[in-house]
């Protein structure tokens, strides 16, 4: 219950962010909080109370004994799933934060200006 | 972009070797501990991005060459492809890993795959800061 | 023919990254234009040759079944063949008008890039067996159409881009954000496996605020009236080969076919779903079409009535739920779906059809407001050509494929006891013909303005482009008959059925394994 309250807040910080600060960089700042505020959800998710880092090694294995050292080492590990859907997510996170400097750059010049509210030839 | 003073440029000159070696470690122990494509090709292209704050943007741009950059990353995402469609070659399905067999404990495709990715992120990245410093009126 | 999956995903990115290496060490265009050309033929040749298939799944790495895991899959079942004939036959038509429209703007080999990562990001959209890989493939389409959509670098497409940009990362930020409570409460990412659960967490409160969460981010991806507002400003913006492709395919594959996918094949059809996706859709339908009849500017009246075709699609979609979940006729949700997917398949052609000739018209006139527009029927015979059937579609005019999938979601909407939302859909039909015969009257019929005496005819490839939609509009509406008997062509039956037959996808998906 707590992961879900505190990421959520999380997310709520950053969408306000994105909402209502009239600075295009503090909007890229939003999108970034946003988006780690997901990472985050998902590491909780994959957490497990005095579980150990999921890198299995032959020590542990004859620690374990042969018939059950798989499941010995899935027991008390984290999940690692989590682990590699959020560094799939941090790089495209990244891809979009140069995406949008970039844009951001662009329409510096363009415009002259960072703020939002200048920026309102597309109207209807 | 002007680089900086003689402080910052001689501490660039001793570290950026080891940094980069760091970088290379992080790719190619990346099967086996934490590391991998991703993040060593994140660090080869801090290296690069260090290299050009302390020496300017000539430096890269002479030694390296935007060109190269560009082509780097098209190549590190083709090898990656290839790494893939090769499976076909050797009857396994997409992707599969079929150097399995050849060593046993280094990984097999995914030295080759952390090698490709680690080529075009560091390539991309760097090339992205390249793209962004090209935009500053010169000092 | 299962082999041939991964292909659909690995030649657009094979062709993406070659062409960045094609524009820098050499620049002869021919080459470039021939390869994205060849390319998208393929495409289209291998999404056609798994139309008389049987469904089936391909384990990327080998990692299937018999391995004892269940890794990561390509799934083929007759709504992603649906999908895949869709997306290539628009992608090779909008190839065709790219190789001369974009001849005005620089770099055609990274425009090509992009087009293609975003290609094949929706084709694996369509095939993807697991949640994660869904989630990336929306990312990386999405990704390459927010850089398509500022690709002129002025400073209103940058505008639309930010605004589209900042939207879509949220969006995708709340799908995820689904993905991530449906793994902690099932234990896996594989669809099938998760409809496998569903049975055991009807009523966990989590389950609501993860269907939640796909509704606001896959809504805002296919555009539903409370989340649209990025679209009238990103389309029209974008050159018009990818205002084709945005309206005509983007929105389907990530927006609507997400729905789809999640809502009947992983969550399961329920009343509280079906309810929501009729009041998105019935929102949608009235809000595009009202927005878009003072509308002046040609491609941002297209725009918005893509809104209110998406809203006859995801009504449809909603309407076959609701007849789902209350255990109703299964012939009436069968029905609504079809006229759903009909519906579907028939906006990607006439809008991408109607956004390529405002292309065609702007390249040849310079303008896109309909008050300087007049007069081009006979200066630009093929252009008018197309766009009237173009526009008789769209409004729903009887032997043209608009009447018949709108007729189809009126019938299944009765059918269904929903009468009033089948009287809304009349009434938005008759709003879109009258902004539509506004269209004609301007662009087509009226006198020619003197600064455009000179107009000519579009080149040769644009032509082509065309008129191959022109076909495929008149040839769905008269060969209508045909596809919907069993054994006709029967692809758009294969899917509806793989949607209204909750299990079907699961038994495909996991090859005879228990869930």
């Amino acid at each position: 219950m707590v992961p879900y309250v505190l990421t959520m807040v999380l997310l709520a910080i950053g969408v306000y962010a994105i909402a209502c600060k009239r600075n295009l960089v503090k909007v890229i700042i939003g999108v970034m909080v946003a988006e780690y505020a997901v990472n985050l959800f998902l590491i909780l998710m994959g957490y497990r109370f005095g579980g150990r880092a999921p890198i299995r090694t032959a020590a542990m294995d004859r620690a374990a004994g042969a018939a059950d050292a798989a499941k010995a080492f899935a027991a008390g590990s984290v999940d690692p799933l989590p682990q590699a859907l959020i560094l799939t997510s941090i790089v495209i996170g990244l891809g979009l934060v140069a995406l949008l400097a970039a844009m951001a750059i662009r329409l510096h010049e363009k415009y002259g200006t960072f703020d939002v509210a200048e920026m309102k030839k597309l109207q209807g | 972009m002007r680089g900086m003073t003689v402080i910052v440029r001689t501490v660039t000159a001793l570290v950026s070797a080891f940094a980069l070696l760091y970088g290379i470690q992080l790719v190619l122990y990346g099967h086996t501990s934490p590391g991998g494509g991703f993040a060593g090709g994140v660090v080869l292209a801090c290296c690069l991005i260090l290299m050009v704050l302390a020496f300017g943007k000539d430096f890269v741009a002479d030694v390296i060459g935007v060109r190269t950059l560009s082509v780097c990353s098209s190549v590190g995402a083709l090898l990656f492809l290839s790494v893939g469609l090769l499976g076909y070659a050797a009857r396994r399905p997409f992707l599969s890993n079929f150097l399995a067999a050849v060593a046993k404990s280094h990984g097999g495709t995914i030295l080759v795959c952390d090698v490709a990715i680690a080529l075009m992120v560091a390539a991309s990245l760097s090339g992205v800061f390249m793209a962004f410093s090209a935009f500053r009126p010169e000092d | 023919m299962a082999n041939a999956l991964p292909f659909l995903v690995a030649l657009p990115l094979g062709v993406a990254f070659l062409m960045p290496l094609l524009e820098k060490l050499h620049e002869p265009g021919w080459l470039i234009d021939l390869l994205a050309t060849l390319a998208a033929v393929a495409l289209l040749t291998l999404s056609l040759n798994t139309i008389g298939e049987a469904a089936t799944v391909y384990w990327m790495g080998g990692w299937g079944p018999d391995s004892g895991v269940v890794g990561i899959s390509l799934v083929c079942d007759g709504l992603t063949r649906l999908m895949l004939v869709t997306i290539n036959l628009v992608t090779l038509v909008a190839v065709l008008f790219s190789l001369r429209y974009m001849e005005r703007y620089t770099t055609k080999g990274f425009y090509f890039c992009l087009f293609f990562l975003m290609v094949a990001g929706m084709n694996g959209v369509a095939m993807a067996g697991d949640l994660f890989n869904l989630y990336v493939f929306i990312e990386v389409a999405a990704i390459s159409s927010y850089s398509l959509v500022a690709f002129g670098c002025e400073s209103e497409e940058l505008e639309a881009s930010f605004k589209y940009l900042v939207l879509g990362s949220l969006a995708s930020t709340f799908v995820l954000f689904g993905v991530a409570i449906l793994y902690n409460l099932t234990g896996t990412l594989n669809m099938a496996q998760i409809r496998g659960q569903m049975d055991a967490l009807v009523g966990n409160p989590a389950l609501y605020v993860a269907a939640g969460f796909f509704v606001m981010g896959l809504g805002l991806k296919a555009a539903m009236v409370p989340f649209h507002a990025w679209l009238p400003d990103a389309h029209p913006s974008a050159p018009a080969p990818i205002s084709a492709m945005l309206s005509g395919v983007l929105i389907k594959a990530l927006g609507v076919y997400a729905l789809a996918r999640i809502f009947f094949s992983v969550l399961g059809p329920t009343h509280e779903y079906a309810v929501v996706m009729m009041a998105l859709g019935a929102l949608s339908m009235l809000g595009g079409v009202l927005l878009a009849v003072g509308q002046w500017d040609f491609k941002r009246l297209l725009a918005y009535h893509s809104i209110s075709q998406m809203g006859y699609v995801v009504l449809a979609l909603g309407i076959g739920a609701a007849v789902l979940a209350d255990g109703g006729s299964r012939a009436v949700a069968g029905l609504a779906i079809f006229g759903g997917l009909f519906h579907m398949f028939n906006h990607a052609a006439f809008k991408s059809l109607l956004f390529l000739c405002s292309g065609a018209t702007e390249y040849a006139t310079g303008t896109r407001q309909l008050k300087e527009l007049g007069g081009l029927a006979r200066r630009m015979p093929v252009t008018s050509g197309c766009c009237r059937i173009a526009s008789l579609s769209i409004a729903g005019v009887p032997p043209f494929n608009g009447f018949w999938s709108k007729l189809i979601i009126i019938v299944a909407a009765v059918q269904a006891g929903y009468v009033w939302l089948a009287a809304l859909a009349t009434l938005v039909a008759f709003l879109t013909l009258v902004s539509f015969v506004k269209v004609q009257r301007y662009v087509i019929g009226g006198e020619l303005p003197e600064r455009h005496e000179n107009v000519r005819e579009v080149p040769v490839s644009m032509c082509i482009a065309m008129v191959t939609l022109a076909i495929v509009c008149v040839g769905a509406g008269v060969l209508c008959p045909y596809l919907m008997s069993a054994d006709g062509v029967g692809f758009l039956d294969q899917a509806s059925d793989a949607v209204v037959v909750g299990t079907r996808y699961t038994e495909v998906a996991l090859g005879g394994m228990a869930p």
